[in-house]
Formats: structure tokens, C-alpha cells, sequence
């Protein structure tokens, strides 16, 4: 593989720009490739207006460097406010009425003793339910009340002085129902004569999350779909193949389980609904409720300064925030709803499950020739369970055909959870891929080679090849003898550029040398804000922790939804943009002070100097005493990616080092090597902070976590922290990330997201294949617990993979 | 959870006057706050023991040591001595929950602690336990419920330090200020579903426990305790062995072999128990003690045997795995399970 090292710093002056065309645009070399290996400079074509390209990371001063966190000392100290420590004068305390049944018709919701009760100030009763999928036709069902389709669906909700009087008066709320029958299990609900989740076709649409399914498509019973796709002739491809693999894999439902619960607190006042949310997504809530309540924009102030977590199902008010500023316009006080935990399990979203057959067909070299999936999941009374994503984008292939169906069932309707259909999808198709190079007699690193045609991904398997872990990977499963087995294997991931052009900021210099810079975005947990102020840091030469950020409020800015893993690839340009032309205000603001022309000064490393001599360089906070009025600021928005079409996708290699008790039948995760890209690292401790995340989340989803629904009765059994199974510190395994910093010549910063490449998709799946590494064995379900372990274990008909 | 009363109290007496009128006794309340939060528990009047000072404390003595039921777990599981001569304790207390648990739970809690089942747990399931007339979890979800000695309901014991104590032939003293104290043996201390559904233990409702006596163990006993679950930390028992070896060099005079999460009250083995005594620890033996304790003969039904669920064979597995490896960590003769809970 070519080497090429070159001096970073070609291409950071605008004086580089090579072609200046006269039509506002300007093209200059840009860093491209991973250093180490594939670096290079490339032209891309800007808007003359751009700031100078960023050298690579080793040649800056603040990004690309991990300053520690910018609201640590905050969140450590408990300063930090979260929406659950927002206290209003008078505020009054929310709780939900949540169905007890899996279906019925409500017949009527009697209000009276709770109402009675002391202390009690509104009761709000739900007549537009959100979140679960709509009949589109709703005249096939009349009723006054939402139909209940889950357990747990909220009915109504009671806001009373403090939360023990809102909690008891909840319960005094009595619900009629006209009980129907009802469908849980996928399976069963497959059947013909299942009971029907909605009498006729039904659709739900995402969130700005992601998430839902497609619209147009059949329906039969409670089959919704397939939704079909092609591409090639996939006959012709199974006739050209010379190995063709076959398997069927299940996936379970996951709950996205946040540190913080869903929660909101409205304050409606005649001029301005104001609401503190915990939300990927400030401008979702604001724009979800008014959209419900037919306001402007401009009357709905949404807050999140502080965010406990959100895995894709914090978009839109959803149910808690129109019930609580519906109850505040009631009751003409702040409310505050915040879910429980098993709220959280039952109503607000999970990953739905699948089951997959998945066919594959190659060349006796590896060259794919076709791919057919038909793959069946359960979002419960939603839709989006499909997971075709990775067998559609991952490898190269002559054809593919992939039909995919929700089942609606009487649970929780699903939501984005963390790469959508991803982990479920890439479970299924790095399995059978790993299967494919036993049968072909390859090495899986170099059968990915072969069909892989992502450059970063291939600078990953490099890395992974000359690691210590893969090195100690048996060339031939089931290799130890003994009650424990080793074992190594692979599972690469694959997500795609995702731009939200609704990315904006605001940086404002002040005369005494301070910098702030604003945006409505929220920071979920990432460490944007630390981002942001490095970026400022960059810009101005001032330390991180003396830049101001203000964010989460939508009195600033339009920020991103997080969701897509789109934040920092979008907003870190504009913040940039915004720097760089608020610096240039500001040098045009000082130069009169200084008896210069703007264009001859220079402001870099904290310093501002001139080109001609004509002054010695003086500090950024002596320039900014000089400034001839108190302030001086930019806006700047996103602006479209530089060449978008060759970087549509991303991903990452994630390597597992696992030991098979055979007897007791524990999976447990010894080593993870996570070897991931995201653009330009922005603040490389936070990213692989991320990636750690994210292997974590990916291993307990493919050893522990699991939704259970008693088929009896509809309701779960588990929705708690204590039976629903979450890794805990013992399974938590020794994880290394090898983060490449990978430029491609986007934007001014150069960045993509992490959230969801980083670890989910690819763990569960290399998990399953150092499974079969040790055991000789496939494991084609999750999760992996004891009891699938050693009924695998224990079925002796398993296939010999090896041609 | 629902608004209550709550009396505090620092001296047995005081919260001895203090049981009536349908109280519920607190000590540190990890077992009650969590069912109270469910719903399944709703009491009008709360009992606080954890201020009693008195019942708390580790006491050797020539006849054994006596533990005061408000000690934590984690000064149990931390005490040289326990440590040395009581092993299988410290393993077991050493492994409930996690150490932040560990820290407030107290071992009269751990002992008396409500069924674990979900079914139970959920306020939505009015199951046998509750008084009324239907098991949820025979035709329903039983993954983790019982494989032995079942009967009308498959919850399993939930107690962990219970498996050691009734390893190590320990008593409780319960106190009542009408009838002054009374000891019970571990063995005696619960009540099987079959004879009495909705009476867990024999604790009347005027009494409290005030300690556990465990004697002095026979020279050259060794012990140990291990649990397994789908996690290793923060995890109940699928399947778990508290082994008690009496030991005259190589060979075993006496054996006690205890399961807790095989039945709804904690268990020994007897088959294993036999084809231990008077012989040398050999993993051969061990495996066979393993494999006889899932042919075990009923101790409170008439079930023969590990009879599994629809969803709980592999418990059948696990067993004799957990057992044979802690006759042999007992023994001496294999290190700390990396496998079992820690």
C-alpha cells in the first residue's frame, strides 16, 4: 500500500486556492487519506467565502488534540442542570395513566376522584395519541379515545402539587375498557389468524431520528410489506454463483434504557411556550409541539442544556411533552413530566427484533454475485424494522434483492435506536460473509478485501491484520481443548454521510477579549460543546475553558436533531465558518486602532500581527481592547459538503476476542479492537469515548439485553433495570480503539459522526464469529445467552463449514 | 409507591412495640423499596430497624460466631476470620448484587427477602403467591424458575447468604416482645409454597431477627460458595453451589451440598452429599456428586429429581457444573471459577 507523507502544511493559507474563477468559488488542495497510509492532497471546489483548509491533525494547535471536557467540571460537580432539576416557582408534578392491557378500545376515562383529590391542580386525558403507526384509513376505527394497542400506553396523565399526590391520583383514574384480543409474539402474529394489531393497512413515520418504514406497501393481516428493492438480475447471480450460502438468524428487541429518562417541563405562558426537554433535538420539540398546538415557531422556546443520554428515541415532544404543556395550559402553571423506568421500557421505543434468511452467492474468488435477504421484525404497533442496510451498502456485489416486512404486534411501538436495522442487519450479513470464506477456504480479512471497496475500511483490516489479537486468532475453529475455548473474530460496520443543513452559529467577540459562541444544537453526551470551544480555541488562540458556549436553546441558531450521528459532521463547519468570518470582523473592527488596512493583519496562535511588519504581533485580547464597537460577531450555516458523491459511507472493522465456557455455556468478551474512521477526529479522546460506548451497548444487545412479553398475558415481565440485563462492569472486556483519522475534503472541519459506526454495528457480529472461531459452532440468535449457548452446543448437526 | 408512615427506631424493644397494626419492617430496604416501587408491596406503616445499633456486629465465640442481622454484607464478606473459617459466607456475601448493595444490605434482609419471580414482581400478576389462584410462570416465561422440588410454584429461593448458612447448619433468632426469643434453623426457616403459598417464612409478624448463630465448625472443614448467572456482575443465581467439606487430609468425612436457585426454598443434596462422604475430592467424584444432586430424591413434594420448565433445561446442565467445581475450589484443588460471579 503507497505511503505518501506530505507536508501538511500545503493548502492552509487561502493564498493556495488555485483557481479563482470569478463566479464565487474558489478550488484548493485539500488533505485526503489516512496519514500513515493513503495521505495525499486533492482539489476540492468551494465557495470563495470558505475559511483556509485545516491542515491535519498533528499541525494543529486545539483540534484534533483532547482538551479535557469543556462542562466536566459541571457534570462531576453537579452543578450540571438536567430537565429533571429545573425547579419553577410553582411548579406542579406530572404523572401518566398508563394502559394495563395490551389492546382494547377505552371506553371511557373517569376523571372524578382523582380530580377531588387535595392538591391535585389538572388531569389531562389523551385523545391524539403520538408515536405508534396510523391507519390510513382511521374510519375503520371509531372511538373517542386512542385504541390501545401496548400495555403501557399512556391513557391520561394527573398534575398535582408535588409528585406522591400526582402518583396516587394517577391511580384513582378509572379507565373502561372494551378488551380485544391481542398479539405479542412475532411468530404468532404472523399466522393468518392472528388478532389483528390494526384493522387495516397502517403506517408510522420516523422521526427526525430516523426510524419508521415504508409507506407504500401491502398489508396483509399484520404483515406490512415487503418492502422490495433490487438491483442486477439476482437468478442470473445465484447461476453464476459457484458457493452459495443460505442461514436464517433471529434478533431480539432491545430498549434503549438512557441514564436519563424521558422528561420534559413545560411552562406555557400566553406569549411563549417554554419547555426544558430532555431531547436529541431541540428543533424537533420545538417544532413537534407547535405543530400540535398550531403555534408559531417563534412562541416555542425549547431548553436542553444539559442532556443523560439518548440512543434515537429522544426526537419530537412525543407523548410526555404535548401532555405536559397541554396540563400547563391547563392549569396555567410550569409542569413537569418525567417518565419511570418502566415507562421507559414499555412506551418510548425500542429496537425492533428480526428475522432474517439471508442468501449469498460468490465466485470461487470471492466476487459476490448476488445477495437476497427476506427479513421479518416487529416494532410493535410501529414500523421500522427493517435491516437491509448493511447487505445493501457494506460489499460489492453483481445483485441483490432484499424484501422486508414489519409485524405489528401489541407492544411499544419502536424508534431510531442507535443505527437503525444496523446491528441486526450487519449480525446476519458478517456471519454468513465469515461462513462464505471458510467455504471458499479464505482468510475473512482477505474475502473483505475482495468485496470491500471502502478505502478507510481497507486501511482498517490492514491495522486489524498486524494486531496482536488477530495474530492470535486460531486459523481453524475449535482448536483448544479443555472447558474453555478461545476464539477471535470480525465484524466490520458500515454508516453513511448524513448532513443536516439546518446548522447554524453565532460567535460574538467582545471587547474585553472574551469569545462566545452560540447554536440551538444539543450535545447528547458526545462532547460537542469541547468541539465547539476548540474550534473557538483554534480560531482566536484562546485556552478552550475561556470560550463561552451557550447551546441547546433555541433562542440561538438553528442547531442539528442529533440523530444519523449528523452533529458533528454538520455543525463543526459552521462553527468554523462563524469563527473565521467573526475573526474577520474583528480584524476589520481593530485595524483602524492600528493604522492598518484589514488585509494586512493576521490572526493566528493567539496573536495578531502584520503581514507587512508595520507593528509588533500584539496578544488577541490586547487587539480586542482596540475594537471600535463592544462587540462583533458572525453567523454562519452550513454550507453542502465540498464533492459529496465519493463518500457516501463509512464505517469501521471491530475485532472480538472471546472465551467459551462449554459447560456452563458463558460467553465472555475477553478483548475488543475496535479500529474505526470518522473524517477528521475533532477531539480524539471523546470520539473513542464514543466508540467505547458503543462496543459496550453492541455487546450487552448480543450477550444480555432482551424485551420479554409474556405471550399469555401482553405484558413484559422484565421492564426494570433489574431483570432487563445490561452489561455491568465484570462483562465490560479490555477495549482498544484504533481510531484513523481518515480525511475525505468535505467541509471546513472535515469531521463525521461516530455515534453509530463506532462499535454497535460491528460487535455483535464479531462476537458471534470468534464464537464459531472457538467452538467450531454458529450461534444465529440473540442474544447469546447461557441457554442458546448451550442448546448450540448441543446440537451436533451442525454443518461443517470448511470446503 | 404509597405514601406511608415511617417509625424510627433504635433499640430492639422499641421496634419490638412497634410491630402492629399491619407494619412493615425496614432495615436497609433494598428488597422492600424495590417491591414497594413496584406496587406489589403497598404497606401503610414502616418499621426502621437500621438505626439499631445492637444488631449489628460479627461475635466469635468458643461454640461458633453470632452475627447481628443488621451487618452488612460487606462486613461480612470482608471479616478475616469469616473469611478463614467460614468461607462459604464470605463467597456468598461476597457475590450478592454489587458492592454499592452490598454495602447497605443487611444479612436479616438478604435472609428474608421477597421472591424474586417477575411474575410476583409485577403488580399486573395476581399469582398463588399473592393469594390468589394462578402460576403465570408454568406456561409462561420460566427461563430462570426452578428445576427441582417445585410443586405449585417455581420461584427459586432467592436468598444467597441463605445457601451458605444452611451449608453451614446455622440458626436465627427471631424476637418476639410477647414470647422473648426463639431459634430457628436455616432448614426450618422457610415455608415451601405447597404447604403454605402466600407465608414465606416461619417470621411471625411480631417478630424480628435479630441474629444468625453459625457454630464452630469441625476441624479441618473447607468451603466455598459459587454462583452463576448470564452476567457476572449484578446478576441472579441460575445456578449455584455452597459446598462445606469436612476434611481429614485428602479424604471427606461429611459433605454438605446446598442449591439455591434449583427450588423454591434453598436445598441440600443429599445424593451428592453421600457419594462425597468418606472419600478422596477427585474431579471424577465431583462430577458424579454433581450429576446425583439432579437425581435428588423430593424434600417437600413428591417430584423425583430435576424436572425443567419449558424454557429452563439448560438449568439442568448448569447444575452439576456449578457443583462439581466448588467441591473442588472447596477442596482445594481448582482456583476461584472465572466463570461464576464475582
Amino acid at each position: 500500500m503507497a505511503t505518501t507523507k506530505i507536508p501538511s502544511s500545503t493548502g492552509v493559507s487561502p493564498d493556495a486556492a488555485q483557481d479563482m474563477a470569478g463566479d464565487g468559488m474558489k478550488t484548493v488542495m485539500m488533505p485526503v487519506g489516512v496519514p500513515g497510509y493513503t495521505l495525499r492532497q486533492e482539489p476540492r471546489t468551494m465557495p470563495a467565502t470558505q475559511p483556509p483548509v485545516l491542515p491535519i491533525n498533528a499541525d494543529l494547535k486545539f483540534i484534533g488534540k483532547s482538551p479535557e471536557r469543556w462542562d466536566g467540571p459541571a457534570k462531576v460537580s453537579g452543578r450540571a442542570r438536567y430537565t429533571a432539576d429545573i425547579q419553577l416557582p410553582g411548579m406542579l408534578y406530572a404523572k401518566f395513566v398508563d394502559a394495563t392491557v395490551p389492546h382494547a378500545k377505552v371506553i371511557s376515562v373517569d376523571t372524578s376522584e382523582a380530580e377531588k383529590v387535595a392538591g391535585v391542580k389538572g388531569v389531562f386525558v389523551i385523545e391524539n395519541l403520538l408515536g405508534s403507526a396510523k391507519l390510513l384509513n382511521p374510519s375503520l376505527e371509531v372511538s373517542k379515545y386512542p385504541i390501545v394497542r401496548y400495555a403501557g400506553q399512556p391513557i391520561a396523565a394527573v398534575a398535582a402539587t408535588n409528585p406522591q399526590i400526582a402518583e396516587d391520583a394517577a391511580k384513582l383514574v378509572k379507565v373502561k375498557y372494551d378488551v380485544m384480543p391481542f398479539v405479542v409474539d412475532m411468530d404468532q402474529a404472523r399466522r393468518a389468524d392472528a388478532p389483528m394489531v390494526f384493522p387495516g393497512p397502517a403506517n408510522q413515520a420516523g422521526t427526525a431520528g430516523g426510524g419508521g418504514g415504508a409507506a407504500d406497501v401491502p398489508q396483509t393481516g399484520n404483515i406490512h410489506g415487503p418492502s422490495v428493492h433490487t438491483r442486477g438480475d439476482i437468478e442470473q447471480g445465484f447461476k453464476d454463483a459457484d458457493v452459495v450460502v443460505e442461514e436464517h438468524y433471529t434478533t431480539q428487541v432491545q430498549v434503549h434504557n438512557a441514564l436519563e429518562s424521558h422528561g420534559v417541563v413545560a411552562d406555557w405562558k400566553p406569549d411563549l411556550l417554554t419547555v426544558w426537554a430532555s431531547t436529541q433535538g431541540t428543533a424537533s420539540v420545538r417544532e413537534g409541539l407547535a405543530g400540535f398546538f398550531n403555534l408559531p415557531k417563534s412562541q416555542v422556546r425549547v431548553i436542553t442544556e444539559f442532556m443523560g443520554g439518548g440512543f434515537g428515541a429522544k426526537f419530537g415532544p412525543g407523548n410526555p411533552g404535548v401532555v405536559a404543556a397541554a396540563l400547563s395550559k391547563q392549569t396555567n402553571a410550569p409542569v413537569r413530566l418525567m417518565l419511570d423506568r418502566k415507562e421507559e421500557q414499555l412506551s418510548v421505543g425500542n429496537r425492533p427484533s428480526s428475522d432474517q434468511t439471508l442468501r449469498i452467492g460468490a465466485k470461487k474468488d470471492g466476487t459476490l454475485t448476488a445477495i437476497h435477504l427476506v427479513s421479518y421484525g416487529t416494532a410493535g404497533c410501529g414500523t421500522g424494522a427493517g435491516c437491509a442496510g448493511p447487505a445493501t451498502n457494506m460489499y460489492k456485489y453483481a445483485s441483490l434483492r432484499t424484501e422486508e416486512s414489519d409485524i405489528f404486534t401489541n407492544a411499544g411501538p419502536a424508534t431510531a435506536f442507535r443505527a437503525p436495522g444496523h446491528p441486526q442487519g450487519a449480525f446476519a450479513l458478517e456471519q454468513t460473509i465469515d461462513e462464505l470464506a471458510n467455504r471458499l477456504g479464505m482468510d475473512p480479512l482477505d474475502l473483505r478485501d475482495k468485496i470491500d471497496e471502502n478505502s478507510a475500511r481497507r486501511v482498517e483490516r490492514e491495522i486489524v491484520r498486524n494486531s496482536a489479537i488477530w495474530k492470535s486468532r486460531h486459523a481453524t475453529p475449535n482448536v483448544d481443548h479443555g472447558h474453555i475455548k478461545r476464539g477471535v473474530g470480525v465484524g466490520q460496520a458500515v454508516w453513511y454521510r448524513n448532513i443536516s443543513m439546518d446548522s447554524a452559529a453565532e460567535v460574538r467577540v467582545h471587547q474585553d477579549g472574551s469569545v462566545e459562541v452560540l447554536s440551538a444544537v444539543q450535545d447528547i453526551g458526545g462532547g460537542l460543546k469541547t468541539v465547539m470551544a476548540q474550534i473557538l480555541s483554534e480560531q482566536f488562540g484562546v485556552p478552550p475553558q475561556q470560550v463561552s458556549v451557550k447551546i441547546g436553546d433555541t433562542n440561538y441558531p438553528v442547531g442539528p436533531n442529533s440523530g444519523g450521528s449528523v452533529t458533528t459532521a454538520s455543525l463543526t463547519p459552521a462553527v468554523r465558518d462563524a469563527a473565521w468570518n467573526a475573526a474577520q470582523n474583528f480584524l476589520a473592527s481593530i485595524a483602524p486602532a492600528l493604522g492598518a488596512q484589514p488585509d494586512d493583519l493576521v490572526l493566528a496562535n493567539g496573536e495578531v500581527s502584520s503581514k507587512s511588519g508595520k507593528f509588533q504581533p500584539i496578544s488577541f485580547r490586547s487587539a480586542a481592547a482596540k475594537m471600535n464597537t463592544s462587540e462583533v460577531s458572525a453567523q454562519a450555516r452550513r454550507i453542502p459538503d465540498y464533492d459529496r458523491k465519493a463518500y457516501e459511507t463509512y464505517g469501521g472493522v471491530d475485532v472480538a476476542e472471546v472465551e467459551v465456557d462449554m459447560e456452563i455455556g458463558l460467553i465472555r468478551v475477553k478483548r475488543i479492537l475496535a479500529v474505526h474512521d470518522c473524517g477528521r477526529p475533532m477531539n480524539p479522546k471523546q470520539t473513542m469515548n464514543q466508540i467505547n460506548g458503543g462496543v459496550i451497548q453492541g455487546m450487552s444487545y448480543a450477550l444480555y439485553e432482551n424485551r420479554l412479553i409474556d405471550s399469555d398475558y401482553g405484558l413484559m415481565v422484565n421492564a426494570n433495570l433489574d431483570r432487563y440485563q445490561i452489561a455491568g462492569s465484570r462483562e465490560i472486556p479490555q477495549i482498544e480503539v484504533q481510531l484513523i483519522q481518515s480525511y475525505i475534503g468535505q467541509s471546513s472541519t472535515d469531521a463525521s459522526g461516530i455515534g453509530e459506526p463506532g462499535g454497535i454495528i460491528g460487535t455483535p457480529a464479531a462476537i458471534a464469529n470468534a464464537f464459531y472461531n472457538a467452538t467450531g459452532v454458529r450461534i444465529r440468535s440473540l442474544p447469546m445467552t447461557p441457554a442458546v449457548v448451550l442448546a448450540a452446543l448441543a446440537n451436533t448437526s451442525q454443518q461443517k463449514e470448511t470446503a | 409507591m404509597n405514601q406511608f408512615v415511617l417509625v424510627d427506631c433504635t433499640t430492639v424493644d422499641g421496634a419490638l412495640s412497634q410491630l402492629k397494626d399491619g407494619s412493615v419492617v425496614k432495615a436497609a430496604g433494598v428488597d422492600l423499596l424495590d417491591r414497594m416501587k413496584n406496587g406489589t408491596t403497598t404497606p401503610s406503616r414502616l418499621v426502621n430497624i437500621r438505626n439499631i445499633s445492637a444488631l449489628r456486629g460479627i461475635h466469635p465465640s468458643p461454640e461458633g460466631v453470632t452475627i447481628g442481622a443488621l451487618t452488612t454484607l460487606t462486613e461480612i464478606s470482608e471479616h478475616p476470620l469469616l473469611q478463614s473459617h467460614y468461607t462459604i459466607l464470605t463467597d456468598a456475601c461476597g457475590t450478592v448484587a454489587t458492592p454499592h448493595i452490598r454495602n447497605m444490605a443487611t444479612l436479616g434482609g438478604n435472609l428474608l427477602q421477597e421472591l424474586q419471580c417477575w411474575y410476583f414482581r409485577s403488580e399486573e400478576y395476581e399469582c398463588l403467591r399473592k393469594g390468589k389462584e394462578i402460576c403465570f410462570a408454568f406456561s409462561g416465561l420460566n427461563q430462570y424458575h426452578a428445576i427441582m422440588d417445585y410443586g405449585t410454584c417455581p420461584s427459586v429461593a432467592p436468598s444467597t447468604s441463605a445457601v451458605a448458612l444452611l451449608g453451614l447448619n446455622a440458626s436465627v433468632e427471631l424476637t418476639s416482645a410477647k414470647r422473648g426469643k426463639r431459634m430457628v434453623a436455616i432448614k426450618d426457616l422457610y415455608v415451601h409454597p405447597d404447604a403454605n403459598p402466600t407465608k414465606f417464612t416461619v417470621l411471625e409478624p411480631d417478630e424480628l431477627l435479630t441474629a444468625v448463630m453459625i457454630p464452630q465448625p469441625a476441624k479441618g472443614t473447607r468451603s466455598a460458595y459459587q454462583k452463576y448467572g448470564e452476567k457476572q456482575s449484578n446478576d441472579w443465581a441460575i445456578a449455584d453451589a455452597g459446598v462445606v467439606l469436612e476434611m481429614d487430609g485428602n479424604v471427606c468425612r461429611k459433605a454438605a451440598i446446598v442449591m439455591g436457585s434449583a427450588s423454591p426454598v434453598v436445598r441440600h443434596a443429599p445424593e451428592a452429599e453421600a457419594m462425597l462422604a468418606g472419600k478422596p475430592i477427585t474431579e471424577e467424584i465431583a462430577r458424579a456428586a454433581g450429576k446425583a444432586a439432579m437425581q435428588g430424591a423430593p424434600l417437600q413434594t413428591a417430584m423425583q429429581g430435576a424436572q425443567p420448565l419449558s424454557m429452563n433445561a439448560y438449568k439442568v446442565q448448569m447444575f452439576p457444573i456449578a457443583i462439581y467445581r466448588t467441591i473442588l475450589l472447596a477442596a482445594g484443588q481448582m482456583g476461584r471459577d472465572p466463570s461464576a460471579a464475582s
